[in-house]
């Protein structure tokens, strides 16, 4: 496969607040985020529990209608989900009822791809992010680390112009992380796409970001906008290095300064989740006469 | 075979409020073998019990048995309605009724289910007259129902879908409720829409629960079915049945109503079994969980 180069993928935002909630509970989430990423730029968002960034994530892709603010892609407002944003989720979303190969190609399917192109190309990204082998297999025969590779290649197939990342390996054990850390930045070197990765692991963001932005607890702002200079091809040796200490210990002051902030629930990047739940009235559902 | 076995084998939706753990039966030491031994004999006990109180004409007060035929006698009613040309004419009849009641049943259940489940205006809209409706059992209907059609027939199979819709409708409901808003958001940002996303991600993730409607409903379908043709029918088994009643053919009761049983049985576990081959991916999950 030969490396695909994006010329586009440029991401701005300007001065979005972001406000969840009725009435008194009403809270403002994300106030004044302002960023731009350029095309094939890796951006780690770095920020406490709570602190809103899953939720400007949610925001750019399309789940989220802000309070105010503008959210650009390429110059063009962002309005609803759309397949240039691909949005990965902590847990992976894949569907329960559809193989390996079917999660994968269901991006070509939605536009309409002929089935045998959809299989081959479907077939092409399982290889890349090192499944082959279980295409047939059902997600939950998967580990939750190649749920996440799946999850991956599903919205690589559509050629995401901006790749959208929150917390993906968040749920992972710490082997497993490191491991898809690495086959994150090898994929991503060949398919290079802009990526905005939320996260609220320092080594994590320091290991595969171009630039870090710190977000302060909530209400989300960006408090710093780090560059990571570190060269590419990166391995976890990387990792002991003087600089990168450096690095992590700027980070670790910028997120726990001295005051003790009460930790904040994780916010989900489809926004307020239980205003969205219907009532149900006909609750008892397994009756006989 | 233990019991917990036997209970997960059935299909329930991931919504249906199943009891809790499955009770663990001490094991009977040496296994199936003998766990059969004990049913064929428990069996051949009630049988034994039936021809002793049958063939005494016991009389215990509150209950008589006077009038009760022996096991023996329905054998050979049996086998003489097997060998009778009316057999096929009454299963027929039967079978019709619940074809075409449980179908319609199944479709408006399943169609308006969906709708309910995904759609606030249409759960506003719809499930006021629905709510009147559903607390009157489907026999209840019988003497307005042959007010209203003028076919016996039709009036019969109206019977049999008022029996089977209710719970075909509430599971599908509570299935639909129940899809993950993740999958859904997931679905969108690979590029789903409008009536595609109800094909490729409600439908399926809804699938386990309604077959648990679906099997609920075959069950209440054949209740209904047997009330409505003792009171207006000219063939089938509850026809029979009845009819064998007011002949003073007391064995002929007894036929019918194992019949019944033996039909019963087998369109549920057809369904059951439907359902099975339908959503392999569930039992999956099932025996992972």
């Amino acid at each position: 496969m030969t490396t695909v180069v994006h010329l586009r993928g440029r991401v701005d935002i300007q001065h979005l607040d972001i406000e969840f909630g009725q009435g008194t509970s009403r809270f403002k989430a994300v106030s004044d985020v302002s960023l731009a990423a350029s095309t094939g730029e890796f951006i780690c968002l770095l920020g406490p529990s709570g602190c809103g960034k899953s939720t400007v994530l949610g925001a750019l892709a399309g789940h989220i209608v802000p309070s105010a603010g503008r959210l650009l892609l390429d110059g063009e407002a962002i309005n609803g989900p759309h397949p240039d944003r691909g949005l990965v989720f902590q847990q992976h979303t894949l569907f329960p009822w559809k193989s390996v190969l079917d999660n994968v190609a269901f991006g070509l399917k939605m536009q309409g791809v002929p089935g045998p192109e959809r299989t081959w190309r479907a077939r092409e990204l399982i290889e890349l992010v090192g499944l082959k082998g279980f295409e047939r297999h059902y997600p939950s025969q998967l580990s939750g680390g190649m749920q996440q590779r799946v999850e991956i290649a599903r919205v690589l197939i559509n050629q995401p112009r901006v790749l959208l990342m929150d917390e993906p390996f968040g749920a992972l054990d710490a082997q497993t992380r490191l491991k898809m850390q690495q086959l994150l930045l090898d994929v991503w070197a060949r398919i290079r796409t802009t990526v905005l990765f939320v996260t609220h692991d320092i080594d994590e963001a320091l290991f595969l970001a171009d630039r870090i932005l710190v977000m302060s607890a909530r209400p989300g702002r960006i408090i710093d906008d780090i560059r990571v200079p570190f060269d590419r091809p990166r391995d976890a040796r990387l990792t002991t290095t003087h600089s990168f200490n450096t690095l992590k210990r700027r980070c670790l002051e910028l997120l726990h300064p001295d005051s003790g902030q009460p930790t904040l629930d994780r916010l989900s990047p489809l926004g307020d989740a239980t205003a969205t739940l219907p009532a149900l009235s006909m609750s008892d559902t397994r009756f006989a006469i | 075979m233990s019991l917990p076995d036997t209970l997960a084998a059935g299909l329930a939706g991931p919504a249906a409020p199943v009891s809790g753990q499955p009770r663990r039966l001490p094991r009977w030491p040496a296994g199936r073998l003998t766990a059969f031994a004990l049913g064929a004999l428990s069996l051949l006990a009630s049988l034994l019990l039936w021809h002793a109180l049958a063939t005494s004409r016991a009389h215990l007060g509150f209950i008589t048995f006077a009038h009760v035929p022996p096991p023996s006698e329905v054998l050979e009613a049996g086998i003489e309605l097997l060998s009778s040309p009316k057999l096929s004419l009454h299963v027929g009849h039967s079978l019709a009724r619940i074809g075409a009641g449980y179908l319609s049943a199944a479709l408006a259940g399943v169609g308006l289910g969906l709708l309910i489940g995904r759609f606030r205006w249409a759960a506003r809209a719809l499930l006021p007259p629905l709510e009147v409706l559903r607390p009157i059992p489907a026999v209840a209907w019988i003497p307005l129902a042959i007010l209203m059609f003028p076919s016996t027939e039709v009036s019969m199979m109206f019977i049999t879908f008022t029996g089977a819709i209710f719970p075909i409708l509430l599971n599908t409901i509570h299935g639909v409720e129940a899809v993950d808003p993740r999958l859904v958001a997931s679905a969108r940002s690979l590029g789903t829409r409008g009536p595609r996303l109800f094909a490729e991600v409600i439908l399926p993730s809804a699938a386990p629960g309604i077959f648990t409607g679906l099997s609920i409903g075959m069950g209440t379908c054949w209740f209904c079915l047997v009330s409505a043709e003792m009171i207006s029918g000219q063939f089938g088994i509850g026809y029979y049945t009845w009819e064998s009643y007011t002949l003073q053919n007391y064995a002929g009761i007894v036929v019918g109503m194992l019949f019944i049983g033996a039909f019963g049985m087998a369109s549920s576990a057809l369904v059951r079994w439907l359902g099975h081959f339908a959503t392999p991916w569930y039992r999956l999950q099932e025996k992972k969980a």
